[in-house]
C-alpha cells in the first residue's frame, strides 16, 4: 500500500503551490464523495519511494458548521494519512497555529510546514522553527512553496513518519478550570465505554460534547443514546455554569483557551517581531488606493470590463478555430456519406454535438485564466468586499459578481463558464442562490435574436432597448435570487467574516495549472452528456420526417424546374444553371425543410404548445424556434429561419429574416416584446443545465432551473402581452 | 476608556476587543478568525459603500458586514 500524505491548512497558506511543487503533473482532480468539494489528488516520487497526497479543503478551523470543515476532519479520521502535512503562513503564525493545535488535539500524526517564510522574514517576523517544534512535539521545517526551499526536507520528514508510524503522543492544552474538570470526567467514561474510541480520541470527543458539535452529537447519538445523553447533560451543566458565572458559552472559552495558548508559546521567544504587528505593508498602502471610495468602484469596472474583452475578445479566436474545424469536419463527413439519415445523425447530431461542446473549451479557459490572476492575486477578494453591500441585500455574496460578469451581466458573456465560476464562492446557500440566476444574464448566443428582433421592430431605439434588456436581466436575477433565498434556498447569510490577503504575484506555472485543470474538468465530465442531448435534440427536430407521398411531390416539383431549359443530369444543388431556375429550386428546399420541421416531434411540441403560448403571442414557428434554443440559443434565429422556410444561405443572414418577420401579419412590436422578455428569462441552455447540475452536486437543481425560469419567462411574457393587447397594442 | 459596538467605530480607530456577543455559526466564525476578547484592533477603512468594514488584527486583514460588527464590543481609549 502506498503510504497518503494529507495536505491540510488555512486558504491563502499555499496549500496549492505546495501541492503543485510536490506532485508535479501527476495529479487529478474529482469530488469527495456525496459532496460537491473538490478532491485533488496527486502523486509524490522521490527516489523511486511514492506517496500519494491529497489536497484537503483550506479551513480555519474543524467545526462542524462548514461543508468544508467537516470534508478535512471525516477524510483525516476516516482514511487516517500516514502523514498531515500543516502548512502554517509563517507571516500570520497565530490564526494558523489555531488551525494546527486542532489537527494535534485529533492525535493526528502532524508535520508542519512553516510556509512564506520569504514574506515573514520581510516583515521582520523571525520564528525558531525548532524551539517551536519540541515545543508542539511534531516537526517544523521552514518552506518556500514558490520557489521550492524546504521541499526536500519536508519529503524526508513525511517519509521517515511514513515508515516509522510511530504513534503520535497525544496533545492537550488546559480550557480554564471548568471546562478541564468536565473533560477529565467525560474524557475516562468515553474511555471505558468505547464511545466513538476507534475514529476518535476520547479527549477530542468529550471536547466536542461540550462544543456542542451537530456531527458529533448526531454520531453519538446513533452510537449509544443513551450515553450521549449523560455526555450531553454534564455539557449543558457546564453550560449554565459557565452562562451563571462569567457569562460565557463553553464554545467561547475554548476558542479563547486556544488563542491563549498560542499566546504563551509566542511568549517564549520563538517569535520575534521587528516592527509593530499592526503596521501597514505595501499590500495595505495599495488597499488604500484599491478599495477608495471612488478610486475604488472605478478601478473594478476596468478590471472586470478588462476581463470581459479579454475572456470574450481572444477567446474568440480560437473560437472561431474550432468552429471552422468542426465545419470541415462535418463537409467532409457529407461529403463521404450518402445522403440518409446517417449522414444527418453525424453531421447534425455528432459533429455539431462534439463541437457545441468543445466550442465553449476556449471561452472557459481564457475565464478561468483571468480569474485565477485576480484570485491568485488577492484582488478577487477586494471585489467581494466592495460589492458585497449590493450583493447581500438580494441574499447573495460580493464574490457572485463574477459570476455574473462572466454569464453576460455586460452583454455578451457565457452562462457556462458564468456557472463555473461561482467556484469561488464558499458560501453554500449564496452559491446556489447564485448559480441559479445567473443564466438569466444575456450570453452572446442571445445577443442575435435580440438584435434580429430590435432591428426588425424597434429599430429607432435599438441602444434603449439593449440597455433595457440588460435592465430587465439584472433586475429579474437579482430579484429571484432574493425570491429564492425567502423560499427554497432560505436560511440565514452565511457569515462574511473573511480575510482579505495580502497582494502576491501569481506564479505562470500555478495560474496554468489552475486553468487547464477547471478546462478539463468541464470536457470530461459535461462532454459526454451533451453529446448525449444533443443528439436527442437533433433527433426531436429531424424525426419522423414527412411521409412517402410529401417528399415525392417536392421531388415533383424540383424535377419540373430542372425539366426547363438549360437541361442538365447534374444534381440539382450543383446546377449552374440560370439564377431563376435556382432560388426556385431554394425555394421549394425550404419549403421542405420547413414541413420536415413542422410534422418533427420538435414541430408537434410547438403546436401543442400554442395553446399556452398564444397567452405570450407566440404560434407554433416561434416554439420550435424555442425548443430549439434549449440545445443551444443561437440556434432560435436559424430554426426561425426555417420554420419561415427561409433557405438555408438567407436564415443565417438574419436582415432577410427580420424583413420576413417585420412584414408577417402575425409579428408587431408587442410580440417582439413578449417574445425578448421571455427569452431573457426561459430555461438555460442544455449545456448550463447540465453545468447546475453539476455543481449543485444534484440533477433536481438542473431541472428547477429549467421549469422555474420556463414559468417565469411565460408568466412575464403573457403578462406583458395581456397588458399590452388591453392598452391597444 | 470607552465601551462601544464595533459598527460605531471610526476608520483608523483602534481599540480592545471586550466581549463578543454571538452564539452559534456566526459567534463560531467570529472567534475562529482570532477575535477574542482581549485582543487589540484598528478599523483599517470600510468599503465605498460603508458596509463591510476592514480590520486589522495579528497583523493581517479582515472584513465583516456591519450587521457582524454588532455582535462585538470594543473599549476604546
Ligand atoms: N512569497 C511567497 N508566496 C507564496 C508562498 N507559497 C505560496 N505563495 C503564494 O501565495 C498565494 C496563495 O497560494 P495558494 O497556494 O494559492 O494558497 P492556498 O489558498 O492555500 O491554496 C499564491 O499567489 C502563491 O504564489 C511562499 O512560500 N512565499
Amino acid at each position: 500500500m502506498v503510504p497518503t500524505i494529507a495536505l491540510a491548512g488555512n486558504p491563502n497558506s499555499g496549500k496549492t503551490t505546495l501541492f503543485n511543487e510536490l506532485t508535479g503533473s501527476r495529479q487529478h482532480v474529482g469530488n469527495y464523495p456525496g459532496v460537491t468539494v473538490e478532491k485533488k489528488e496527486g502523486t509524490l516520487v522521490n527516489n523511486g519511494y511514492r506517496m500519494s497526497v491529497v489536497d484537503l479543503p483550506g479551513t480555519y478551523s474543524l467545526t462542524a458548521y462548514s461543508l468544508e470543515e467537516v470534508v478535512a476532519r471525516d477524510f483525516l479520521v476516516n482514511e487516517k494519512p500516514e502523514v498531515v502535512i500543516d502548512i502554517v503562513d509563517a507571516s500570520n503564525l497565530e490564526r494558523n497555529l489555531y488551525l494546527a493545535i486542532q489537527f494535534l488535539e485529533m492525535g493526528l500524526p502532524v508535520c508542519i510546514a512553516l510556509n512564506m517564510v520569504d514574506v515573514a522574514q520581510k516583515r521582520g517576523i523571525e520564528i525558531d522553527a525548532e524551539k517551536l517544534s519540541a515545543f508542539l512535539g511534531v516537526p517544523v521545517i521552514p518552506t518556500v512553496a514558490r520557489t521550492g526551499l524546504g521541499k526536500k526536507d519536508l519529503i524526508a520528514t513525511a517519509r521517515r513518519m511514513a515508515e516509522e508510524d510511530r504513534k503520535q503522543s497525544l496533545f492537550e492544552i488546559s480550557y480554564g478550570d471548568d471546562l478541564d474538570r468536565a473533560l477529565a470526567k467525560m474524557t475516562p467514561e468515553i474511555e471505558i465505554h468505547h464511545f466513538l474510541t476507534e475514529t476518535y480520541p476520547a479527549r477530542w470527543v468529550a471536547l466536542k460534547y461540550l462544543e456542542n458539535d451537530k456531527q458529533i452529537l448526531s454520531k453519538g447519538h446513533q452510537k449509544n443514546s443513551a450515553f450521549s445523553e449523560k455526555l450531553e447533560t454534564i455539557g449543558k451543566k457546564v453550560s449554565t455554569h459557565l452562562k451563571a458565572t462569567v457569562n460565557s458559552y463553553p464554545e467561547a472559552m475554548i476558542a479563547d483557551h486556544r488563542y491563549g495558548y498560542i499566546n504563551s508559546i509566542i511568549k517564549q521567544g520563538m517569535v520575534h517581531r521587528q516592527h509593530d504587528q499592526n503596521r501597514l505593508y505595501t499590500s495595505d498602502k495599495i488597499d488604500k488606493i484599491v478599495t477608495h471610495r471612488f478610486l475604488g468602484p472605478i478601478l473594478m469596472i476596468a478590471v472586470l470590463l478588462g476581463l470581459y474583452h479579454f475572456t470574450f475578445t481572444y477567446g474568440e479566436i480560437p473560437v472561431g478555430w474550432f468552429a471552422r474545424f468542426f465545419g470541415w469536419v462535418g463537409d467532409t463527413a457529407s461529403f463521404y456519406l450518402p445522403d440518409g439519415h446517417l449522414k444527418s445523425l453525424v453531421v447534425a447530431g455528432v459533429v455539431d454535438g462534439a463541437g457545441g461542446v468543445l466550442g465553449f473549451v476556449p471561452l472557459i479557459m481564457f475565464m478561468f485564466f483571468g480569474i485565477s490572476i485576480l484570485e491568485d492575486s488577492g484582488y478577487l477578494a477586494r471585489v467581494a468586499f466592495m460589492l458585497d453591500r449590493v450583493f447581500s441585500l438580494f441574499g447573495l455574496h460580493g464574490s457572485s459578481v463574477m459570476a455574473f460578469i462572466v454569464s453576460g451581466g455586460i452583454a455578451g458573456g457565457c452562462a457556462v463558464p458564468g456557472v463555473m465560476a461561482t467556484r469561488t464562492l464558499r458560501s453554500p446557500r449564496e452559491r446556489l442562490a447564485t448559480l441559479l440566476t445567473v443564466p438569466f444574464m444575456n450570453c452572446g448566443a442571445k445577443l442575435p435574436v435580440f438584435a434580429l428582433l430590435i432591428a426588425a421592430f424597434f429599430s429607432e431605439n435599438e441602444a434603449i432597448f439593449m440597455l433595457l434588456i440588460t435592465i430587465v436581466a439584472w433586475g429579474g436575477a437579482l430579484l429571484v435570487a432574493k425570491l429564492l433565498r425567502l423560499t427554497v434556498i432560505k436560511g440565514e447569510p452565511t457569515p462574511f467574516v473573511m480575510e482579505l490577503p495580502p497582494y502576491r504575484f501569481p506564479t505562470f506555472k500555478g495560474l496554468l495549472i489552475h486553468t487547464w485543470e477547471r478546462t478539463w474538468q468541464y470536457i470530461k465530465k459535461a462532454g459526454t452528456v451533451i453529446l448525449g442531448v444533443s443528439i436527442i435534440l437533433w433527433a426531436m427536430m429531424t424525426y419522423p420526417g414527412l411521409p412517402e407521398s410529401k417528399r415525392s411531390e417536392f421531388a415533383k416539383q424540383r424535377e419540373a424546374i430542372m425539366a426547363a431549359p438549360p437541361p442538365s443530369t447534374a444534381r440539382p444543388d450543383k446546377l449552374p444553371g440560370k439564377e431563376a431556375g435556382l432560388s426556385e429550386l431554394a425555394a421549394i428546399d425550404g419549403a421542405e425543410a420547413e414541413a420536415n420541421l413542422k410534422n418533427s416531434i420538435a414541430g408537434r411540441m410547438g403546436i401543442a404548445l400554442e395553446s399556452l403560448t398564444r397567452w405570450a403571442g407566440f404560434d407554433w414557428r416561434t416554439n420550435i424556434a424555442l425548443v430549439g434554443g434549449f440545445a443551444a440559443k443561437e440556434v432560435i434565429v436559424s430554426t426561425l429561419g426555417t420554420a419561415y422556410s427561409l433557405v438555408e444561405a438567407d436564415a443565417a443572414n438574419s436582415g432577410s429574416l427580420s424583413q420576413t418577420l417585420a412584414n408577417s401579419p402575425k409579428w408587431r412590436p408587442l410580440v417582439a416584446l413578449s417574445l425578448m422578455i421571455f427569452i431573457v428569462f426561459y430555461t438555460p441552455c442544455f449545456v448550463t443545465v447540465v453545468c447546475i447540475s453539476r455543481e449543485a452536486g444534484s440533477w433536481k437543481w438542473g431541472v428547477f432551473s429549467m421549469v422555474l425560469n420556463t414559468l417565469l419567462a411565460l408568466i412575464l411574457a403573457a403578462l406583458i402581452f395581456q397588458i399590452g393587447l388591453a392598452l391597444g397594442y | 476608556m470607552t465601551r462601544l459596538m464595533m459598527r460605531k467605530m471610526k476608520d483608523n480607530q483602534t481599540g480592545t476587543i471586550s466581549a463578543i456577543k454571538a452564539g452559534g455559526e456566526l459567534g463560531r466564525r467570529i472567534r475562529d478568525m482570532g477575535l477574542i476578547p482581549g485582543r487589540s484592533i484598528k478599523v483599517q477603512g470600510r468599503a465605498p459603500l460603508y458596509d463591510p468594514v476592514a480590520l486589522r488584527i495579528m497583523g493581517s486583514t479582515l472584513t465583516m458586514r456591519n450587521n457582524e460588527a454588532d455582535y462585538i464590543e470594543v473599549e476604546t481609549e
